[in-house]
């Protein structure tokens, strides 16, 4: 009768909790030789050194290419030899000249000779991707960039600037991504059209590196392998995975349960929860990234100087710094991050409502005043942004917070229609130029100007800052060079419309029996080669 | 003849023609524009988006000139329509372009994120239909009864709760705290770089491998996403379920059937449920292409590969290739699947086989 | 219709259930209060109708009954506090009170869903009834649209329309309404086709009406019912759609409490403060729910097509 309409449901449910709990398999460790780590690599949207300009993608370049020299991660102000074995500087600071290691090999087979290196760099300038201009500020072009960079002998290389730089700095872009040393024999037999195998570099591997890429799918995975025919220390692991994962509490629910072994965008919060975790440990690294918040000059009441300086005593850098970035960031009010030559520790600033009110009235603002600012809808930016908001909210400033996705404040950003944006910059090689080359150069202002760094986007005109920017970055006399910065850094405090909050500081956690792991100050220096498993 | 159907009478005659007409031809024409229509809508959406494509390929980072050189590159700085006509004129040569955020040809991405949604939908669809038809039925027999109020809270619970928020505490509970079901993603990372895809379902490549235990994983994967989404076309299901075999129960044949002296399982099961299956394979169908339309949300929560996350993930970026080429694929899912009930429906149907 | 038909106090009751209505009036209530004998015999629909009141109540009086601001929080002494008499729901990652923040989020829920009902709906109605109407050319033209709407994913396109529309709970709104007409459009139709066969359309049509008069006077407010049914039905779907814009980061600008954005950031949180995205979780379900019952309900007892 009737029963039968209730009894197959019914057996039907029990097949689905049966089913449910068969699911429940048990949840196994990785693999021993198999390092397995969960990281939102998003960003990551070619496999070429020289394209590749993410966060995400000079770790597995760093991992994967060896260059001719790289900095040492314990102090980066030093530099090693990599598949140079000695370097040497003609006395007019123009000439570069690197001397290769014997016997290196790139994992195809292929030996690495003096002709690689230089078609290497060469090609990097002439495909003029994103990176190139870290080799092109030194006077390369795509017309000359065959004179001036040279296999002088099979393990010898030239290359030429066109002024006599820092050597520091010249040699510290030496370390950077875009100068991987790549396996010509290799690129080129895969060559279309004169691509300079660029199509087929976006997605494979052609590097010397301790570990090889096997498999990149952008948003999802990707794979290295130890390559046996590296030159230095062996890999002890046979394969590094990095899976694609957005969310930080799935990141962390992965690594408590040993489906990762080490977990890389923890928020403040998880951190702290896992201290108390025996399974699990964590390392972390300042690194070079500051994040800030800036003013555009276009915007009339934000242009006033009081203006600017009450801005920055309307932040509660302590209150954040113990909170929203606790653990990941460390309160820093100087456009160059600790770790930089010349980077200055310097924190004036702090909340003072009352002192930031009076500068408004001087400014003729004693009410306050409207204003937007674009912000990201991730942590900890936002909640930076949010906690801003309130305290601005008490001098009388009504900041109307605009979210959206990353790319879309970014556009609207490097348009200069902002009013105020919250954002961070990282450096993009190791040496102090290049952070004030976005932040206290502006040599043009027009509104079509050729380069747009960061002082260009918010309209901040500054032809004396800019000059003192350039010489910095011709000055060979490194202790001269460093007080340079710190003078610097001490007007640019003072004067500019960039409210900088925090240096970054980046850290993983990861299971306990994993060993050397150590996050590098930039990330092509987080070497997973070096890790080891118990 | 009344007088409504003497002055529409025109009207009906023409409509008669039409569907005289209605031949291949004009049904591909249809099809035609509304791709078409699919494609202009998403191509301005994409294209006023107030993101730059370009920073997609070349980063925050890059010098003026590059950026120049590849907005010339992908045509960006040619006036809108005549970029839309080189669009159309790629896509009917069977090229839907290549995506900036994965360096793949579109189609191969698609081919990737598909099955991982296909996947998902179908067990979710199963589940949902499996035992959605079932409690529709008990309900429309124990009609006012507890039974049928339970069924009924039971579907407007589904479609009330949030379900970004069912997954988060699903995951919350059964992951982290029971360690019932394996957790995002659609397997351990172990077992993925082990298997080779050859369809791109994970449970057919770990069977085809015999790689049981990985297929345990895939399926503990699965389980928790498919549960959620198979509740929500629950939901749906036994609710239309109920509607229809309640107005089966009212037709004229199941009374006779009772006179008769039929069992009331034989009328339920055997004669009531299919002459309701005919509109319910609308329905489930249509619930299917709901969710193989890509469920952004579930798979956002679940980290899950599929095509809603793809297209979402590339509209953000201004991925335009990859946004069009997702969106022709879910509109033809849309359509295709409209037109498979409809065939369905007639197929079925007995009364429209007489007409 | 005047005061000669107006009933003795007493005989309210007998006036509206009338078989033999003396004017349209009373013919329209007496429909209405059938309506409601049934509405009000279903306890769910009264649950449901009890709980959407109450989120009225709840909006009208946010700032009377929110213990603290929505908006103000400590970083230092107030974060992620869990539930406490203080704080009965917790605290959320700013310190703000997020019992007062759900409370003053039902005025955005409320907003949402009015506008959007408000915008869409005669959308809906004006494309299908023409549609339907006109049959022919303009039909196929309409009827195309409104698949070509259909055909994409629902949160998709709104996505892109917000994307492109700039944030803010405005444009949210608007995204949504552009995405949810068609079904309005397609139930519009289907009445229209079989209202313009009536007898009484031929007779308006005969006596010269113009095409948008008969439309407009005579066909649409057939729909009306059937349509604010639907979108009564609908009203959850819209909830969960905009917590759903909210949720992914778009829609809501912060400090806003809407609830899918809370939930949003809650989620940071849930592993160890699973009260940020469980509050505005349960409250998206309670008002959904409430919204469904109140729908079902109003299904049974206006639609007379409807199975009951």
């Amino acid at each position: 009768m009737q029963n039968s309409g209730i009894r197959k449901p019914g057996c039907l449910l029990g097949a689905a909790a049966f089913a449910m709990l068969m699911a429940g398999s048990a949840l196994a460790a990785t693999p021993k030789d198999t390092l397995v780590v969960v990281w939102a690599f998003d960003d990551t949207i070619t496999m070429d050194p020289a394209e590749s300009f993410e966060i995400s993608a000079g770790e597995f370049m760093g991992n994967s290419y060896d260059r001719l020299l790289r900095y040492d991660v314990n102090d980066p102000s030093k530099l090693l030899p990599d598949l140079a074995k000695s370097w040497t500087v003609s006395p007019d600071g123009k000439t570069f000249t690197f001397e290769l290691r014997e016997g290196a090999k790139f994992a195809s087979g292929n030996p690495v000779t003096s002709e690689d290196v230089a078609f290497s760099l060469q090609r990097a300038v002439t495909l003029d991707k994103t990176p190139a201009f870290i080799l092109t500020q030194f006077g390369l072009t795509k017309d000359n960039v065959k004179d001036k960079v040279k296999a002088t002998g099979p393990l010898t290389v030239t290359l030429e600037t066109d002024k006599s730089y820092a050597p520091s700095f010249v040699l510290n872009c030496m370390t950077a991504n875009v100068a991987a040393i790549l396996d010509k024999k290799l690129v080129m037999s895969k060559e279309q059209n004169g691509d300079l195998g660029y199509a087929w570099l976006k997605t494979n591997y052609a590097g010397s590196g301790p570990l090889k890429i096997r498999e990149w799918r952008a948003n999802e995975i990707l794979a290295m392998e130890r390559n046996d025919n590296y030159y230095g220390e062996k890999s002890k692991l046979a394969r590094v995975i990095y899976r694609h994962v957005k969310e930080a509490a799935t990141q962390r629910l992965l690594l408590e349960k040993g489906d990762a072994d080490i977990a890389r965008n923890l928020t403040p919060q998880d951190l702290d929860a896992l201290k108390a975790n025996k399974d699990i440990k964590e390392t972390g690294t300042p690194k070079g990234t500051v994040y800030y918040i800036s003013l555009n000059q276009k915007n009339p009441n934000l242009a006033k100087p009081e203006v600017r300086e009450a801005m920055k005593w309307l932040v509660d850098y302590d209150a954040i710094g113990d909170t929203l970035i606790k653990n990941i960031g460390i309160v820093h009010q100087n456009f160059l991050p600790v770790g930089l030559l010349g980077a200055s520790t310097e924190k004036p600033f702090k909340l003072d409502v009352d002192k930031a009110k009076g500068l408004l009235a001087k400014a003729g603002l004693p009410n306050g005043f409207k204003v937007t600012m674009d912000v990201r809808t991730v942590q900890p930016v936002q909640g930076i942004a949010e906690a801003v908001q309130q305290t601005a909210k008490r001098a009388g400033i009504d900041i109307e917070i605009i979210p959206g996705d990353g790319k879309q404040t970014l556009t609207k950003y490097r348009a200069r229609t902002h009013d105020m944006y919250i954002g961070q910059w990282g450096a993009d090689y190791w040496d102090p130029h290049t952070n004030a080359d976005t932040f206290a150069r502006n040599p043009d202002n027009s509104d079509d100007a050729k380069s747009k760094p960061l002082a260009w986007r918010n309209a901040w005109a500054i032809p004396e800052l800019t000059k003192k920017a350039d010489a910095a970055a011709l000055e060979r006399d490194t202790e001269k060079r460093k007080g340079m910065y710190t003078e610097m850094q001490a007007e640019f405090r003072q004067t500019s419309p960039f409210v900088l909050i925090y240096q970054m500081n980046e850290v993983a956690a990861y299971r306990a029996n994993v060993e050397n792991l150590k996050i590098g100050p930039t990330s092509d220096a987080t070497y997973m080669f070096k890790v080891t498993k118990q | 003849m009344t007088i409504a159907e003497q002055t529409r009478g025109g009207g009906r005659r023409s409509a008669r023609l039409l569907r005289g007409a209605d031949t291949v031809g004009r049904f591909l024409l249809v099809i035609f524009l509304t791709y078409l229509g699919l494609l202009a809508v998403t191509f301005f959406i994409g294209r006023v988006i107030p993101i730059d494509p370009v920073l997609a390929v070349v980063g925050d980072r890059a010098p003026e000139h590059v950026i120049q050189r590849v907005r010339e590159e992908m045509g960006l700085n040619k006036p809108l329509w005549e970029q839309f006509f080189i669009y159309c004129r790629k896509v009917l040569q069977g090229d839907f372009g290549t995506s900036v955020l994965t360096s793949n040809p579109v189609m191969q991405d698609i081919r990737r994120a598909f099955p991982a949604t296909i996947e998902l939908a179908t067990l979710g669809t199963i589940m949902g239909a499996g035992l959605g038809v079932p409690l529709g039925v008990w309900a429309a027999v124990r009609r006012g009864g507890v039974a049928d109020q339970l069924v009924r809270v039971m579907g407007l619970i589904g479609y009330s709760v949030p379900i970004f928020w069912l997954g988060l505490m699903g995951l919350l509970v059964f992951y982290a705290r029971l360690g019932w079901v394996g957790g995002p993603g659609r397997i351990d990372v172990a077992y993925e770089y082990s298997l080779t895809p050859v369809t791109g379902f994970m449970l057919l490549d770990t069977a085809i491998a015999g790689e049981w235990e990985a297929f345990g994983n895939a399926f503990s994967h699965l389980i928790l996403p498919a549960s959620l989404l198979g509740y929500f076309s629950l939901a749906y299901i036994s609710r239309m379920t109920r509607s229809f075999m309640l107005n089966e129960l009212n037709q004229e044949y199941v009374i006779a059937a009772r006179a008769k002296g039929l069992t009331e399982t034989r009328i339920i099961w055997r004669h009531a449920l299919r002459n309701a299956m005919v509109p319910l394979v609308t329905v489930i169908a249509l619930s299917y292409a709901g969710l193989l339309e890509g469920s952004v949300l579930t798979e956002t929560v679940f980290a899950w590969p599929g095509l809603g996350l793809y297209i979402t993930n590339s509209l953000q970026n201004a991925d335009m290739n990859a946004v069009l080429g997702g969106t022709i694929v879910v509109g033809s899912i849309f359509i295709g699947l409209n037109l498979l009930s409809d065939i369905l429906y007639r197929l079925l149907d007995p009364r429209t086989k007489t007409r | 219709m005047s005061a000669v038909n107006a009933p003795s106090p007493g005989g309210w009751r007998e006036w509206l259930m009338s078989d033999r209505p003396q004017s349209r009036r009373q013919a329209a209530l007496g429909r209405a209060y059938g309506g409601w004998r049934t509405f009000s015999r279903n306890r769910l629909a009264m649950l449901g109708l009890a709980i959407v009141i109450a989120l009225l109540l709840v909006a009208l009086f946010a700032n009377q009954l929110a213990p603290y601001s929505p908006y103000i929080g400590d970083l230092r002494t107030t974060r992620l506090l869990p539930p406490s008499a203080a704080h009965w729901f917790g605290t959320d990652d700013q310190g703000r009170d997020i019992l007062s923040r759900i409370i003053h989020g039902s005025r955005i829920t409320l907003f949402v869903v009015v506008l959007v009902a408000i915008l869409a709906a005669p959308i809906g109605l004006v494309v299908g009834t023409v549609a339907g109407y006109s049959g022919g050319l303009i039909d196929a033209a309409l009827m195309r649209i409104t698949d070509i709407f259909l055909a994409f994913p629902r949160l998709i396109l709104a996505l892109a329309f917000v994307a492109a529309l700039g944030p803010g709970i405005e444009n949210a709104v608007i995204a949504i309404a552009i995405t949810s007409w068609p079904p309005y459009a397609r139930i519009a139709r289907a009445e229209t086709l079989t209202i313009r066969q009536a007898d009484y359309i031929a007779a308006v049509q005969l006596m010269g009406a113009s095409p948008w008069r008969i439309v407009l006077r005579h066909i649409m407010p057939l729909c009306v019912s059937s349509v604010i049914v639907r979108v009564t039905l609908d009203m959850a779907g819209i909830i969960l759609t905009a917590a759903g814009l909210g949720f992914l980061g778009l829609g809501a600008q912060p400090p806003t409490p809407e609830w899918g954005a809370m939930i949003a950031n809650g989620r940071l949180y849930v592993l160890d403060q699973w009260w940020v995205a469980a509050a505005p979780g349960a409250a998206i379900f309670l008002v959904s729910l409430a919204f469904n019952l109140l729908g079902d309900g109003l299904r049974d007892a206006l639609d007379p097509k409807g199975v009951k």
